[in-house]
């Protein structure tokens, strides 16, 4: 029992994969101008997630080796085709706010990185606590920054004013500038609190050539 | 002339690709260490961008548009982009030995950049010309490249910098880019195209 529950929960905070695995960095940035749209990216991202993890899971004794990326970024491209249609079915404001970054979760990197490092590797089961660890993980972590971001820079949470009149908006935190920063600040006080335990992984880049390319990189 | 200049500029200094639009983060902050990966990170880029622009625009016009697939666009335009990424990387091995030495390591991370997908979908998202679009492609990998560069010529200087604990490496490289993202504010509205 205690082995499904830490595939779950080490998404969440151990491995977050913003905070300590650095990926799916361009989404982060991009959507978090209000709380709002950073949940609906992080819904969107884990659906994803959660549908190629588990596909790529049954299919991980089917899908020769050597071909097994471009095999992978086809069933996530699927999955992402599918939540494209579906937001702009039923969601129209918020597929028009994330604009082209729905169909750049494609190459998000994170679940590519969960496919490779994980999916390829473990039953369906694990897989699907995996998907919802990380996927929960990235949703946080895309609220909280997003939440910032809107109260600083809009003064307001999912819509609502909270800045009463009195707390002056910095347009700034909206703005890419305030994305950076926030985002650094933010995981500079993750590093703070987790005693640098965790430790940061600096291979910033994709997950594909990380085992291949990044050795001859660096 | 004049409207091939504005495109460029536009997209280098108002648009950048990185710092106002937050596309190829990942490389960004993952390859841009040391110069010398910077540069060849960000050829690689020019060069792939440019291909892939042409390519994913004539893939779309003539086969998605004509036979009504356009909701196979993302699936489309990302193998199309994968098949040409090795595609380049094979011709280079075979024809231009030098370049690929200085490149090649670099191309298979392309694939997975945001930005090359972005700038395919965004070409396609403002009905660009051909032209156009091959032109958008190339000013959008040098908008890449000025970045990178930009940032790992920073980033060496960060390296010899006493910087608190919690804010080692990536933490202060992002605040590093916020400021950079933040001078870049000063170029906008100067070029519209």
């Amino acid at each position: 029992m205690k082995k499904p529950w830490k595939e779950f929960t080490k998404g969440i905070i151990r491995e977050n994969p913003i905070f300590v695995l650095v990926l799916g960095m361009c989404p982060t940035l991009a959507v978090t101008t209000s709380a709002e749209n950073g949940l609906g990216m992080g819904a969107a991202a884990t659906v994803v997630l959660l549908g190629s993890n588990i596909v790529i899971a049954l299919l991980r004794k089917v899908i020769p080796d050597k071909i097994r990326i471009p095999a992978y970024i086809t069933i996530i491209a699927g999955f992402v085709t599918v939540i494209q249609l579906l937001l702009k079915a039923y969601l129209p404001d918020l597929d028009k706010a994330l604009g082209i970054f729905i169909p750049l979760i494609v190459v998000n990197c994170i679940i590519l990185a969960r496919a490779e490092m994980f999916a390829s590797k473990n039953n369906v089961g694990y897989s699907i606590l995996d998907a919802l660890g990380m996927g929960v993980g990235f949703t946080l972590a895309l609220l909280l920054i997003g939440s910032i971001r809107e109260i600083l820079g809009s003064g307001t949470i999912f819509g609502m004013d909270v800045s009463f009149g009195v707390i002056p908006q910095a347009t700034l935190f909206i703005l890419p500038a305030g994305g950076f920063l926030i985002l650094g600040l933010l995981m500079a006080l993750y590093n703070k609190l987790t005693k640098g335990k965790s430790q940061v992984v600096d291979c910033a880049t994709c997950p594909v050539p990380c085992h291949t390319v990044s050795k001859e990189v660096s | 002339m004049r409207q091939i200049l504005f495109v460029i500029l536009g997209t280098i200094l108002v648009e950048n690709f990185v710092l106002t639009k937050f596309l190829g983060i990942c490389p960004f902050l993952g390859v841009s260490k040391k110069m010398d990966s910077a540069l060849g990170m960000s050829g690689a880029v020019v060069f792939v961008m440019t291909f892939a622009s042409a390519v994913t625009w004539v893939v779309n016009e003539y086969v998605l548009v004509k036979f009504g697939l356009e909701y196979l666009q993302t699936i489309a335009f990302i193998l199309v982009i994968a098949s040409l990424v090795q595609f380049v990387e094979l011709i280079l091995k075979r024809f231009i030995k030098p370049l690929y030495n200085s490149l090649g390591i670099y191309l298979p991370l392309i694939t997975t950049n945001c930005a090359v997908l972005g700038v395919a979908l965004l070409n396609i998202q403002n009905s660009f010309s051909f032209g156009m679009a091959v032109l958008y492609g190339f000013s959008a990998g040098l908008s890449f490249m000025f970045a990178l560069i930009l940032f790992s010529g920073i980033r060496e200087k960060l390296e010899t910098c006493n910087v608190a604990k919690s804010f080692k490496g990536l933490p202060i490289a992002l605040v590093t880019a916020a400021f950079i993202a933040l001078s870049f504010m000063g170029f906008q509205g100067m070029f519209a195209f």
